[in-house]
C-alpha cells in the first residue's frame, strides 16, 4: 500500500493547482451544458488543450495536447477540477466518445475532418443509438440505411438524442444488410444534422425538461464516406464507444462533494427546532451513504492500481456502474427526504430551495440508473463475466 | 502509487488461506463448533507455527512485528473459513491494548506469552460502548467490582483485560480470587465469548491508574477492524457457495444459475461486498500510516461491511433455497458467524452515531 504518487505528479498536482487558482475567473461554470458551445466555452477549452488539462492524449496534429496516456496525471486532473469545483472543459458526447472512436476505428481523412472541430467546441454531437424498440437490446435496431448514387439514404426513428436540436453532427447507427444477423448488418454512420429529412421533437422527460429528443429520419441522404470503420461493423466500432461512455459514470469525487452539500443542509435546516442533522434518523442515512462514498473512493483508487499494473480486476470493475448510480440516488434521496414537504417543492415555488435543484438531481439520478446499460443489464454482466454464470437460454430453446 | 496488497501480503494470504483451508473442511468446523469451546489447540498451534499469533507483537517481545494491514489479510483468512480460535480477543486486542498502555513490565509479562500462544487473553470493553444486562466493572481504591459482558474471545481465555470505566484497564488472571467466568453462547459456535464477574478483586491496572484511555479506544478500534475483516472473508464465501451452489443445482432442466431472478442476487451480494474490501484494507492501512484518519475510516468500514453482511448471509441462504436452511449444507455456521461480529463492539447504528460525532457533524 503506497498510496503517494510521487514528486513528479505532486508537481504536476501544484503546477494544476496554481494554474487553476489564477485562471478559474476566465472559467465557465462547471456543469454539463445543455447549449452549444459559445466563445467562452471555447477559450476555456483552448486554454485546457493547450496546458494538457483536457484533450490530454488527443494527438497534436488532430489538435490535441499530444501527451503519452498517463492514468494518474488524468485523475490528479479530475481530483483537482472537482476540489476546485471549476469547469474541466468540453465534454459530452463527441469528445467522450466520438472521439475514441474515430482514432481507433476511424480513417485517415475522417480523424483530421472532425477531431479538431470537435474538441475546440466548434461541432457538437448527438448520438444516434438507442430506437423505441431497441433500447437494452440496442443490436435489434430497426433504422435502415440503403445505398443510391454513393450515398446512404436512412430511414427511421432514434430516440434519447440528447443535444439533437442544437447537435451540428450525429454519430449513428443504422441497418445497412438486414439480410445479416443482426449484430452484423450494423453500420457506423456521421451523420449531419442540417440534412434535409431530419425531424427533432423535444422529448420532455419527468423532470420537467427536454434534456433528450426523438429524431426522426426521412430519407435523409448521408454520403457513403461517413462511414466509420467498414459497413455492417458498426456494432464493433460502437463497442469502441460504450467502453469509453460506461468509463464517463461513476466519479467518487463528485459523491464525495455531494456528501458535503447535503451535510450542510442537515446542518443549516431546522426541523421542530432543531437542527436536522440533531435528529438521529437522518444523520444515520447520512453516514451509512458516507461509508459506502469511501468505499467506492478506494474502490477506485484499487482499480486505478490495476490499470497501472496492467491488470484486469474483473468482478471489481464491473459492478463499478451499477454501483455508483444506485449510491448516487440514495445521496439525492437523502437531502430531499431530509426536507420532508419542503424538499418537494419545485420550480419557482415560494419556500424553494435551491430552485429544486435536489428534486431534479433526483429524478435525473433515476435516469443514469437506466441509461447506459439498465441496471439489471449490469447484473447480468457482473453474474455472467464477473460470476462466471450462465446466460439465460433463449426463450426459442427452452419451449 | 500502490492500492493494494504488496506481494509479501499476497504470499501471507496465500499460505493461511491454504492452512485454514486444509485444516477445515466442512466436517471439521461441525465437529469443532459442537465442542462449543471456541477454541482448537491443532488450529492454534498452527497458528502459533505461522507466527499468526504474534503478528502485531514486536520482535523484541517474540511476535513477528507486522502492521495492522497484515492482521486484516489474516484475519479475513480466518473468517473466510470460521476458524474456532480466539484470534480477535487474544492476537489482535490484547497486544493493542499492553502495547498501547501496557508499562514495560506489562509488555515483558504478556507479550511473549501471547505470541507463543502459551496465554490466551478475553477482552471485556462492551459496557465502554453501551450498557444493557450488565452494568461494567468499576473500580475502587484497588479493588475491582461489577461484571462485564461478551468479553471477546473469554471462554476459553486464560487471562483477562477489563475496561473499568473509560481510564483504567486492568489485567485480570481467570483463577484470581473473586473471578466467575460464565459462557455466553451464541448462535456462532465456532467462538466463546463470556460474562465475567469480579467481586472485590485487586487490579492490576494497565499502565498505572486512570491511564488506559487511550489503550481502551485503540484496542475497541482494532477489535472492530478485525472483526470487519473477518466478517469479509466469511461473507465473500457465502457468496462463491452461493455462486458454485447455483451453477449445479437445476430445476425446470437448467441451472438455477441461469435464471435471472438467481443471477441477480448474487450480482447484489458482489456488488455490496467489493467496495468495503477497498475500505477494509485502507483502514488497515491507516491504521499505523495515517492515525488520524483511522478512527472514522473504521467506524465506516465496520458498520459498511456489517450491513453488507446482513443482506449477503440473507440472501446467499435463499439461493441455496431449501437446503442453504439444513444443517446439512453447513452455511448457517457462517451466517451466524457475519451476525455476531455485526452485533460485537457496537452495532452499526452506533457506530453511524459516532462516526458524525467523530467528524464534528453535531457541532454548533
Amino acid at each position: 500500500m503506497d498510496l503517494s504518487y510521487g514528486p513528479e505528479y505532486e508537481d504536476f498536482r501544484a503546477e494544476l493547482r496554481a494554474f487553476i487558482e489564477k485562471n478559474q475567473h476566465k472559467a465557465p461554470p462547471p456543469g454539463m451544458g445543455m447549449k452549444h458551445p459559445e466563445a467562452l466555452e471555447q477559450d476555456w477549452q483552448k486554454l485546457l488543450i493547450e496546458k494538457g488539462y483536457t484533450c490530454r492524449t488527443i494527438p497534436k496534429k488532430y489538435g490535441g495536447y499530444g501527451a503519452e496516456p498517463d492514468i494518474l496525471k488524468t485523475v490528479i486532473i479530475q481530483d483537482e477540477f472537482t476540489r476546485a469545483n471549476v469547469n474541466s472543459g468540453l465534454s459530452g458526447q463527441g469528445i467522450g466518445m466520438l472521439v475514441p472512436t474515430l482514432l481507433e476505428n476511424g480513417n485517415e481523412e475522417q480523424r483530421e475532418k472532425y477531431i479538431r472541430p470537435t474538441i475546440y467546441g466548434e461541432i457538437h454531437w448527438c448520438q444516434g443509438y438507442s430506437e423505441p424498440g431497441a433500447g437494452s437490446d440496442l443490436a435489434s435496431l430497426r433504422t435502415s440505411a440503403r445505398v443510391e448514387d454513393g450515398h446512404f439514404i436512412i430511414n427511421g426513428q432514434k430516440i434519447w438524442t440528447s443535444g439533437a436540436h442544437f447537435a451540428d453532427m450525429c454519430f449513428i447507427l443504422v441497418r445497412t444488410e438486414p439480410d445479416k444477423p443482426k449484430h452484423e448488418g450494423i453500420s457506423y454512420i456521421m451523420m449531419d444534422m442540417k440534412t434535409p429529412g431530419i425531424e427533432v421533437r423535444p422529448l420532455v422527460t419527468m423532470t420537467g425538461a427536454a434534456e433528450f429528443n426523438e429524431t426522426f429520419l426521412t430519407d435523409v441522404k448521408v454520403p457513403v464516406e461517413n462511414v466509420v470503420g467498414k459497413r455492417g461493423e458498426g456494432w464493433k466500432v460502437a463497442n469502441t464507444t460504450l467502453k469509453h461512455e460506461r468509463g464517463m459514470l461513476g466519479d467518487p469525487g463528485q459523491m464525495l462533494s455531494r456528501i458535503e452539500s447535503i451535510l450542510k443542509i442537515l446542518q443549516n435546516e431546522m426541523l421542530d427546532g432543531r437542527r436536522l442533522i440533531e435528529h438521529a434518523m437522518y444523520r444515520d442515512r447520512l453516514v451509512a451513504a458516507q461509508a459506502k462514498t469511501e468505499a467506492l473512493k478506494f474502490h477506485s483508487l484499487r482499480l486505478l492500481s490495476h490499470t497501472l499494473k496492467n491488470e484486469e480486476p474483473g468482478v471489481s470493475r464491473l459492478i463499478v456502474k451499477y454501483y455508483g448510480t444506485t449510491l448516487a440516488r440514495e445521496l439525492s434521496d437523502i437531502a430531499l427526504e431530509a426536507l420532508g414537504e419542503i424538499g418537494q417543492l419545485y420550480a419557482g415555488s415560494p419556500h424553494v430551495r435551491s430552485h429544486g435543484s435536489w428534486q431534479w438531481r433526483n429524478m435525473f439520478d433515476l435516469g443514469l440508473i437506466i441509461g447506459g446499460g439498465t441496471s439489471q443489464i449490469q447484473k447480468n454482466i457482473i453474474s455472467e463475466r464477473g460470476l462466471g454464470m450462465p446466460r439465460e437460454p433463449k426463450l426459442a430453446e427452452t419451449k | 502509487m500502490e492500492f493494494g496488497l504488496s506481494d509479501d501480503q499476497k504470499l501471507l494470504e496465500n499460505s493461511f488461506r491454504r492452512f485454514t483451508e486444509s485444516k477445515l473442511p466442512l466436517e471439521r468446523i461441525r465437529e469443532f463448533a459442537n465442542t462449543k469451546t471456541g477454541y482448537n489447540a491443532d488450529i492454534w498451534n498452527g497458528l502459533v507455527e505461522l507466527a499468526a499469533t504474534g503478528v502485531l507483537i514486536p520482535e523484541q517481545y517474540g511476535g513477528a512485528g507486522f502492521k495492522m494491514l497484515d492482521a486484516v489479510v489474516i484475519l479475513e483468512s480466518l473468517g473466510r473459513t470460521v476458524t474456532p480460535v480466539p484470534f480477535t480477543g487474544s492476537a489482535i486486542m490484547a497486544p493493542v491494548a499492553l502495547l498501547t498502555g501496557g508499562t514495560e513490565a506489562q509488555k515483558e509479562e504478556w507479550l511473549p506469552q501471547i505470541a507463543a500462544g502459551e496465554t490466551k487473553f478475553g477482552v471485556g470493553v462492551t459496557e465502554i460502548i453501551s450498557t444493557r444486562d450488565s452494568q461494567g466493572v468499576s473500580l475502587s481504591g484497588d479493588t475491582l467490582n461489577g461484571n462485564t459482558m461478551f468479553v471477546i474471545d473469554g471462554g476459553p481465555a486464560d487471562v483477562y483485560l477489563i475496561a473499568a470505566g473509560p481510564d483504567n484497564m486492568a489485567i485480570v488472571p481467570r483463577n484470581a480470587p473473586g473471578v466467575t467466568v460464565t459462557p455466553l453462547i451464541t448462535i456462532d459456535y465456532t467462538r466463546m465469548h463470556c460474562e465475567v464477574k469480579l467481586e472485590g478483586v485487586k487490579a492490576d491496572l494497565l499502565g498505572g491508574k486512570g491511564k488506559a484511555s487511550e489503550a481502551i479506544q485503540k484496542t475497541i478500534r482494532a477489535g472492530r477492524l478485525a472483526l470487519a475483516a473477518d466478517t469479509l472473508g466469511a461473507a465473500e464465501v457465502m457468496i462463491y457457495k452461493a455462486v458454485e451452489y447455483a451453477k449445479e443445482r437445476k430445476q425446470f432442466e437448467r441451472a438455477i444459475a441461469s435464471y435471472q431472478a438467481v443471477k441477480h442476487m448474487c450480482a447484489e451480494m458482489i456488488t455490496e461486498l467489493d467496495p468495503f474490501r477497498s475500505l477494509i484494507w485502507y483502514a488497515g492501512h491507516a491504521y499505523d500510516e495515517s492515525p488520524e484518519e483511522a478512527p472514522v475510516n473504521v467506524l465506516l468500514a465496520k458498520s459498511g461491511i456489517d450491513e453488507a453482511g446482513k443482506f449477503i448471509k440473507r440472501t446467499a441462504t435463499e439461493v441455496h433455497g431449501g437446503m442453504g436452511f439444513t444443517d446439512l449444507m453447513g452455511l448457517h455456521y457462517w451466517y451466524k458467524r457475519v451476525s455476531v461480529n455485526r452485533a460485537l463492539l457496537g452495532t452499526p447504528e452506533m457506530l453511524r452515531n459516532e462516526a458524525a460525532v467523530a467528524q464534528g457533524w453535531l457541532a454548533a
